[in-house]
């Protein structure tokens, strides 16, 4: 254990090397770190703040969602009571139309009675005519005659 | 095991031994092939091992440090720089956890303390013979790999930081407040020379305990280490058993250097902090 200048030497490398240390070596890892850190929080405040965002965005979205069925629900009863309605105008219509068609049929229908009346009268008196002149030509035979008009109101 | 045929003390003396340049008594200078040589070179002599090895280990540290600083970016770290600040962090918090003001050397000191000791000490790992021999092939008789083996060295640091100690005693406090402190504490005034006497021990004992601390751990390590070697001279048996020990106590020394360069920083940041601080 002897001492010599190596003591010396010893201190001078020592305060260069703190000197260095304190000069090129602490500061900018300092900066940094505190840098770091602070973007460190900057980026969990963002985190927060999208984490915050996403939960709002989630609500609007349920109530926008609950709105727009509210609104299909809405919009669903009254197509329903839209075709309910329809469905019962179309009948009206349809009986309306079954009324003037019955109408129109039974109209036709006595035309044709008419009609059938009308030739009917017409071949009657034909016949009454016919037979008439029958009659006029065999007078003497009642029963015949009797017949005859028997027959003729058969005919009828 | 060195080339040379020799007795253990030889061979232990051989490895504590510094390579020490200066003048030798008879006018010419030279490197000292003795313990008794180097010390009678007196004062101005020097152990070239010694500087050779703190200052290139402390030059290595700045420049792995420096690296990192320059390229130091708020962004993703890499390993190295990830590494770096990590220990720098480290420092950080023991710094503010220790001493109480706001002074911006305190941190770069600490930082500058922890990892040079720690890489001095670091170097008591490598097999005690490996980079004698390979100096002894070269032709450099002695060569102490572990600086802070070298009281030199430990005082070198200590006596640096008790001159930091002084400095900001008398700068914080004046110096009349300095006097004071040490004059007018435990005891009342009209014991001062009582005072005076025991706080002076205090103020001393802090640079010799800090550097002795150090110098006595590594010294008593590097010893084992010399010891545990010298088994490798005593047959296959005992020096596989020696290469157990080396291992062993290699694995502990782990903890010992890093302890005793946290021990360092960490006494050298508390005596600042008593130096910056008023007593009550």
């Amino acid at each position: 254990m002897n001492f010599n200048a190596t003591l010396i030497g010893q201190s001078l490398a020592f305060i260069v090397f703190v000197w260095f240390c304190m000069k090129f070596v602490w500061p900018p890892i300092m900066t940094a770190l505190a840098h770091r850190k602070e973007r460190i929080a900057e980026g969990l405040a963002a985190a927060d703040r999208g984490k915050h965002e996403q939960e709002l965005a989630q609500k609007k979205a349920t109530q926008k969602l609950h709105e727009a069925k509210q609104q299909a629900a809405e919009i669903i009863s009254r197509a329903e009571k839209r075709a309910a309605e329809i469905i019962e105008e179309a009948k009206g219509e349809a009986h309306e139309e079954a009324d003037r068609i019955k109408v129109a049929a039974k109209a036709e229908l006595d035309q044709e009675i008419n009609r059938a009346k009308e030739a009917l009268r017409g071949q009657v008196v034909e016949i009454a005519t016919a037979g008439a002149g029958r009659i006029l030509k065999r007078e003497l035979d009642k029963t015949a005659n009797d017949e005859l008009i028997k027959d003729l109101v058969a005919q009828i | 095991m060195a080339a040379a045929p020799e007795t253990s003390a030889e061979y232990i003396k051989h490895h504590l031994t510094n390579l020490t340049f200066g003048q030798h008594p008879d006018g010419h200078w030279g490197f000292a092939h003795s313990m008794q040589e180097a010390a009678e070179m007196g004062f101005w002599a020097i152990n070239v091992d010694s500087m050779l090895f703190s200052v290139g280990l402390g030059v290595l540290f700045l420049w792995g440090f420096r690296k990192a600083a320059k390229t130091a970016t708020a962004g993703v770290p890499g390993g190295w720089q990830n590494f770096v600040e990590w220990v720098v962090e480290f420092i950080d918090q023991s710094v503010r956890g220790s001493f109480s003001g706001k002074n911006p050397l305190v941190g770069p000191l600490a930082l500058t303390i922890f990892i040079w000791i720690f890489l001095m000490n670091l170097m008591d790992l490598i097999p005690v013979d490996w980079l004698p021999a390979v100096a002894g092939l070269a032709g450099v008789g002695h060569l102490k790999v572990v600086s802070s083996t070298d009281p030199n060295v430990t005082f070198g640091l200590s006596l640096s930081v008790f001159v930091l100690v002084l400095y900001y005693s008398i700068k914080m406090k004046g110096v009349g407040g300095f006097l004071g402190e040490l004059a007018f504490q435990p005891f009342p005034k009209f014991l001062a020379p009582v005072n005076l006497v025991l706080e002076g021990v205090t103020l001393i004992a802090k640079p010799v305990s800090l550097s002795l601390r150090l110098f006595g751990n590594m010294y008593a390590g590097e010893m084992i280490f010399i010891l545990i070697a010298l088994m490798y001279g005593g047959g296959l048996a005992l020096g596989a058993f020696g290469g157990l020990l080396q291992l062993g106590w290699a694995i502990f020394h782990i903890l010992i250097i890093t302890l005793q360069a946290f021990i360092f920083m960490t006494l050298t940041i508390v005596y600042l902090d008593m130096a910056c601080q008023e007593h009550h």
